[in-house]
């Protein structure tokens, strides 16, 4: 078998630079899997996040030769010969290493008004396979956060942060807003608060996505469709003003009582 | 109590963030307590997002004959008597609920042509009886709880590991002593009751499907603070684990692939299964391939196909093919979906298997066979546990899930963990919540007990020369595979009764390098604990059960035998230590009343 050599970037917040490993490789294995050798032989300290190493926890998500991607499910073999770079995340603040203070996300999603059913019926409810699979779609996110990764709204301005929640949640209130049984309304939310109008859908969030979701075009493009016509309706708006009424609210849901 | 460390008051302290973790959060949380979840991960991380085909509820949307009745004795069955009879049947008669009530949070389901919750078919279920979302139930799972649990506002402490459970002065659990993973500072948590949710122990083993993370804490933990643990030799080797390319052996391939179809075929294109029926299945299975092919499109045209038996018998089945020498070329067996059903089925139904196998393997499972073969995968044993509340024996101590023992008996049914998960993590709840409604729970916190535990954590920093961690590791993986695998003889077990005193010697010996802030030789040195105690456990279970019985079979005694199913190994510790001697005793099984006792006679 022959070597593979990665070039590592390794520091914390206060900085670091890139160090060269070089190590055998074998048949069928994935970035992941070199980098568990060197941990378990030069480098123990080395500091890399993972869980299932099969692609269905984004957990591993880091940039290999500058590119967002999964540590686990990027094979060597298949990258161009050479040396093979491997970088935290860009947009998230480092912790150490590999790792980044993907926090960002937790907050936003804080942040998402909850489902709000209406009760259920006997039996249960009834949704049929072409109702739920626009939502299941959406559904298949793993959360590895390599589309907020790449979103060059954060990526490269993080005062953005504050006002922007990123593809990752824009397929989130598409779920919510295209799901059968929710009642509640979030697009002046999503339109205000978590800055929809900042993508210019240049489709970055879509390619990356290793779940192969259509983020712009199935999520992203239809919320902003939604959005638009919410807002400049003008009976819609004219309700808005008379009713002074806001639909939306976090707590409902939550405190509903199991069945 | 004055603390030099980070410390935080709850009422409820749960441990562990998957399925079983987060419905108790949710449960406690709704009876207005205040609750705190740790998770080694992050939120969402947990093993559960690995759980693919489904979740078991006899809800008969697809199958109006089916009820709790059934799934009872299925489980029963499946686990070869040795359950926990009560934790079975509340299974059976709460699942459906609970199904339901994920519904209400968010969960998306697969639809049957009515628009009701479709159900699948799999090993052991004499019904299509799971409920799922192709083949990423789990994920739909942690997802939807993981949701519910945010909009609720409950504190999550993520990337933050459990050290030890902490005491008061009276023998009751008071909280507990942890480490933040991208700090490595410590911090202490006292609580009026803890859940222990941490899953499994599969890590131990060098072919897994389980994650880092599986290294039984929860187990080990327990059995430290005073609690029992039973049936830990009965480990369950699913039967269809990757077995090429080499660094994905083990990873994980869904029973739905058989539950829709798929069969098993050996070198020689043979479906061997049809040859390993065991004598209490040869009633509910068919007999040739025409009588198992009809079955799948009505279950009363024929007899269930023999690759859907439970998960032992099919795994023993596989690993005596590979013996016989009719095994594929890198030591599994044929898994064939591809010749049966079309591309757009297999796609539409097993889509994470497909991408799984193109993207890892090459191998596109719509027109070539995989290849596969047993990998360990879950643990039967765990915590001693009262089926109603998830009590220990040691007062404020609860668990549920995987940790937990007694549900599932000898041998586990597919899609009996997703939905033991919500079933025992909602009682939990219930049970801590009651618990300290009695007004019993523990009001000190022996801080010495947390500081004696950051000692032991620190001292492979003090150690300039020692073991490097992840040999250890390694070691322990080859010896346990090879000595408490799938099949078990006395020298080979008592060997590694014998070794993991070497090992435990070593793991004293460890030197760690580097600092505590995201060190992940340090994070493995804290868990080889763990992980040591869980198998000395299962090597001292494994010895003592002279008799093969589900996830337990011995070489050189491979049948069972009825005086074993009377009662479980339980095991504690002598002195609450890490390295203490553990001591073993027979445990009666719950006598079961009869009303249910002749559900498991019902032959048909």
């Amino acid at each position: 078998m022959t070597d593979v050599t990665l070039r590592i970037w390794r520091g914390d917040a206060s900085g670091g630079d890139f160090e060269n490993y070089s190590v055998e490789k074998n048949e069928g294995e994935v970035v992941l899997d070199v980098i568990h050798r060197i941990q378990a032989t030069e480098a123990p300290d080395l500091a890399c996040r993972w869980n299932c190493k099969a692609g269905k926890c984004g957990s591993c998500a880091a940039e290999i030769n500058g590119k967002p991607g999964l540590l686990c499910m990027t094979r060597i073999d298949q990258l161009p010969e050479g040396p093979v770079t491997v970088t935290p995340m860009k947009t998230f603040p480092i912790i150490r290493d590999l790792v980044t203070d993907v926090s960002f996300n937790f907050e936003m999603a804080k942040k998402v008004p909850a489902l709000l059913p209406p009760p259920m019926p006997e039996g249960g409810y009834v949704m049929f396979q072409e109702d739920v699979e626009r939502g299941q779609e959406f559904r298949k996110c793993i959360e590895c956060f390599m589309c907020q990764d790449v979103c060059h709204v954060i990526r490269d301005h993080e005062e953005n942060k504050q006002h922007y929640a990123g593809p990752r949640f824009f397929i989130r209130y598409a779920e919510l807003e295209m799901h059968p049984l929710d009642t509640n309304d979030r697009r002046d939310l999503v339109r205000e608060e978590m800055g929809l109008g900042y993508c210019n859908i240049t489709k970055c969030c879509t390619e990356v996505c290793p779940e192969h979701i259509k983020i712009t075009d199935n999520a992203i493009i239809p919320l902003k469709e939604r959005v638009v016509d919410a807002h400049y309706d003008p009976v819609a708006w004219l309700g808005r003003k008379i009713l002074r009424r806001t639909t939306r609210s976090s707590s409902d849901a939550a405190v509903q009582p199991a069945p | 109590m004055t603390s030099t460390y980070e410390h935080h008051d709850y009422d409820v302290l749960i441990i562990g963030a998957g399925g079983a973790g987060l419905r108790a959060a949710i449960e406690a949380k709704q009876r207005g307590l205040k609750v705190g979840i740790i998770t080694k991960s992050l939120l969402g991380k947990a093993h559960t997002v690995m759980a693919e085909g489904g979740m078991a509820a006899a809800m008969g949307n697809v199958y109006a004959d089916d009820n709790w009745k059934v799934h009872f004795r299925d489980t029963m069955r499946g686990g070869k008597y040795l359950n926990n009879y009560r934790m079975a049947e509340l299974h059976a008669k709460e699942s459906p609920d609970r199904v339901h009530e994920l519904e209400q949070w968010g969960a998306l389901f697969d639809r049957t042509k009515e628009g009701k919750i479709l159900q699948r078919d799999f090993g052991g279920h004499r019904y299509a009886r799971l409920a799922h979302v192709g083949d990423r139930t789990g994920l739909e799972l942690i997802r939807t709880l993981q949701q519910k649990v945010v909009s609720m506002d409950t504190d999550v402490f993520m990337e933050c590991k459990v050290l030890k459970l902490v005491h008061d002065g009276e023998g009751r659990i008071a909280g507990c002593v942890a480490y933040w993973r991208p700090t490595g500072e410590f911090v202490t948590f006292s609580a009026k009751a803890v859940i222990l949710a941490t899953g499994g122990a599969g890590k131990s083993w060098k072919f897994t499907s389980n994650s880092w993370e599986g290294t039984g804490d929860g187990h080990a933990m327990a059995l430290w603070a005073g609690a029992q643990l039973i049936d830990m030799e009965c480990i369950q080797f699913h039967p269809t684990g990757m077995v090429w390319p080499l660094s994905v052996r083990g990873l994980l391939v869904t029973e739905g692939v058989r539950g829709d179809g798929g069969v098993l075929r050996n070198s020689e294109g043979k479906r061997f299964m049809f040859d390993y029926v065991a004598p209490m299945f040869r009633d509910e299975t068919a007999e040739t391939e025409e009588e198992g092919d009809k079955w799948y499109d009505d279950h009363t045209a024929g007899r269930r196909p023999p690759e859907l038996l439970p998960r032992d018998e099919v795994a023993r089945a596989i690993n005596a093919e590979v013996k016989a020498g009719r095994g594929s070329p890198h030591g599994g067996v044929f898994l064939d979906i591809a010749s049966r059903r079309t591309p757009e089925f297999i796609r539409r139904r097993l889509p994470s298997m497909y991408h799984q196998f193109m993207e890892l393997a090459g191998v596109d499972i719509t027109s070539e066979s995989m290849e596969i073969g047993p990998t360990c995968h879950y643990i039967m044993g765990g915590v001693k546990v009262d089926a109603e509340t998830a009590a220990t024996l040691v007062p404020g101590l609860f668990a549920a899930g995987e940790v937990a023992g007694g549900m599932h008996g000898a041998n586990r049914l597919g899609g009996n963990s997703l939905s033991d998960l919500v079933v025992f993590g909602r009682r939990a709840g219930i049970g801590a919540a009651e618990y300290i409604a009695s007004g019993e729970a523990a009001t000190s916190f022996d801080m010495a007990e947390a500081e004696e535990a950051i000692r032991e954590a620190t001292a492979p920093f003090d150690r300039t020369e020692g073991e490097n961690p992840y040999d250890i590791q390694r070691d322990l993986q080859e010896m346990m595979q090879l000595n408490v695998g799938i099949i078990r003889t006395a020298s080979e077990v008592e060997d590694a009764i014998a070794q993991l005193e070497v090992f435990t010697e070593r793991v004293k010996n460890i030197a760690v390098k580097g600092g505590r802030a995201y060190n992940p030789g340090w994070n493995l040195t804290t868990d080889l604990p763990a992980m040591l105690t869980v198998c000395k456990t299962v090597a001292r279970g494994a010895s003592l059960r002279k008799e093969s019985r589900g996830g337990h079979t011995r070489e050189d005694f491979p049948l069972a035998d009825p005086e074993f199913a009377k009662f479980n190994f339980a095991h504690t510790t002598d002195g609450g230590n890490w390295d203490s001697p553990i001591v073993t005793v027979e445990s009666p099984l719950l006598a079961m009343p009869e009303e249910l006792k002749a559900l498991l006679e019902e032959a048909k």
